[in-house]
């Protein structure tokens, strides 16, 4: 057990943001949180890190528990000069080599002298998802890593997650902004309200009626699974590897993807 | 060669600037330049009360930008005010209640000396008060540096990872009050603010990560102190605005410089 969340609520003036929350994330798990926006799904985050103290109920952390965190929102003032290398050693020291070695995992090793501000809104949630895995964290915090990111690269970045959970078997909470889409390797969906209005596997979720009723007649389409079958890579010049080697200009390049486990709508 | 009392105004003003430099780049991160300013403005209450109670003056200063930074940020706790308006009442009250009991202790009050500074006045004392103080202002912000960057980055990923960041920050509105004290004598309260804002400016745009800028900042702020006092003992002018008009010039001078040169460093 990495972090245990036990009936917490958070209080501003006098009015409760989240109330009887439970969250309890392992090592090796990944437990998403979906949500509309204000039900509380970055507070439920700052109780996990530890940044919001509850005002009832109790956050039991491990010891010695190593946070990697991605916030929301983060916007660098242009004041600061600060390229993608300096951003990696931000809250630590880190030899060259594993700041690459990080950089190029998430696939911007090409923009390591980069000025971030200069990055785009997917190069730069890349450069904060190094960032935090750097640390070897034994957990990894993540507010809506996928935003302002397009649909294929939503998808590579869920790919990239699920890697670094089989690879450094961190756990992982992971706030989504879709409500309709969660990442096929979460093992838990917490559906947050202002309070857990219901909790399970993506697909026991999906028909959960607390679920349905939340969300809606759109919801009635499913929660539906990024399913992805890899039969190919994106370079981080733009070109695409094809399975059989083979490297083409993106625009020679056709997507398929199969549709089993998501309608679009 | 400390006898010469212009020798000991370089020496000291060059001292000051390599505090004020790495300082200022803080304050220019963070936007706190109006926050500065208000902290430097309640130095002339801290004078004032130190002459009325006779008390270092220095120290005084110290007390009182440190007690206003502290009402500010419990201030700002309390959200009634936006921090803008708390900062133009607490910036001008200090000032003015300054000036107020500076006229009322009866003691005559150099007051355009400290307003604008005295750097041509600086003593051998003073000047080992600005490199024992300033050496102890750098060890401090080199030991915070990098959890003061990372809180300054972002507060809540520094906290999420282990960080103080409520703690940094007190500590560094501390350095920044020692600062405003020894800075006072040398540029005046209403000045101070430009060698903290203006060096680390002109150092943005040469600088390609965070250390880089404060040492330029501190090369720039030595460079400015001296051209300054080289123009006013050449133009017969004033010596802390032209420390100030110097600094703006070098400002200018990095707006200037061809921006290929810069583009091609940084993505290079």
């Amino acid at each position: 057990m990495l972090v245990d969340v036990a009936g917490a609520g958070v209080r501003r003036d006098g009015r409760w943001l989240v109330e009887a929350v439970d969250v309890t994330i392992r090592k090796g798990e990944i437990v998403t949180l979906i949500g509309p926006n204000g039900s509380g799904k970055s507070t439920t985050a700052k109780l996990v890190t530890g940044v919001l103290k509850p005002d009832a109920g109790t956050v039991a952390r491990k010891s010695g528990l190593r946070i990697g965190y991605v916030p929301q929102k983060l916007s660098i003032d242009w004041t600061m000069p600060l390229t993608v290398r300096r951003l990696m050693s931000l809250t630590g020291s880190y030899p060259r080599a594993e700041i690459d070695a990080a950089l190029a995992a998430t696939g911007v090793a090409h923009l390591a002298n980069a000025e971030v501000q200069h990055l785009s809104g997917g190069e730069f949630q890349r450069a904060l998802l190094a960032r935090a895995m750097i640390r070897k964290p034994d957990l990894l915090v993540l507010d809506e890593p996928v935003q302002g990111v397009d649909f294929s690269g939503e998808v590579a970045l869920y790919d990239l997650i699920g890697k670094i959970r089989d690879e450094t078997g961190c756990g992982i909470l992971l706030i989504s902004h879709d409500l309709h889409v969660v990442m096929a390797a979460t093992d838990t969906v917490i559906c947050l309200n202002g309070h857990v209005c219901c909790r399970g596997t993506p697909e026991s979720v999906a028909r959960s009626p607390e679920y349905l009723s939340l969300f809606g007649a759109r919801a009635a389409n499913a929660l539906a699974v990024y399913q992805h079958h890899h039969d190919h890579t994106h370079l981080p010049d733009g070109r695409v590897e094809e399975a059989d080697g083979r490297i083409v200009d993106a625009h020679e390049h056709v997507h398929e993807h199969d549709h089993e486990g998501h309608r679009h709508a | 060669m400390l006898e010469d009392f212009f020798t000991r105004a370089v020496i000291a003003g060059i001292g000051l600037a390599l505090v004020t430099g790495p300082l200022g780049c803080f304050i220019v991160w963070r936007r706190m330049a109006y926050f500065g300013d208000t902290m430097a403005h309640s130095a002339l209450l801290g004078v004032a009360l130190s002459l009325v109670l006779q008390v270092n003056m220095t120290l005084g200063v110290f007390i009182i930008a440190a007690a206003v930074a502290g009402a500010l940020l419990l201030l700002q706790r309390r959200q009634t005010l936006s921090t803008d308006a708390l900062l133009g009442i607490l910036s001008h009250s200090a000032l003015a209640i300054g000036l107020v009991v500076a006229f009322l202790s009866g003691i005559r009050v150099d007051l355009m000396g400290f307003l604008f500074g005295d750097i041509l006045a600086v003593s051998v004392t003073d000047i080992v008060v600005i490199y024992l103080g300033g050496l102890v202002i750098l060890a401090v912000l080199a030991a915070m540096w990098r959890p003061l960057l990372a809180a300054t980055v972002n507060a809540e990923v520094a906290e999420a990872e282990g960080m103080r960041p409520e703690v940094t920050r007190i500590v560094f509105m501390l350095l920044l009050a020692s600062v405003i004290a020894i800075a006072m004598k040398i540029v005046g309260v209403l000045l101070i603010t430009a060698l903290l804002i203006i060096p680390a400016a002109t150092a943005r745009r040469l600088s390609a990560t965070p250390e880089q800028m404060a040492l330029i900042s501190a090369g720039v702020g030595a460079l400015a102190v001296a051209g300054g006092l080289f123009g006013s003992l050449r133009f017969d002018t004033p010596s802390g605005p032209s420390i100030v008009v110097a600094a703006l010039a070098l400002f200018l001078i990095s707006i200037a410089l061809p921006v290929h040169l810069w583009r091609a460093r940084r993505e290079a």
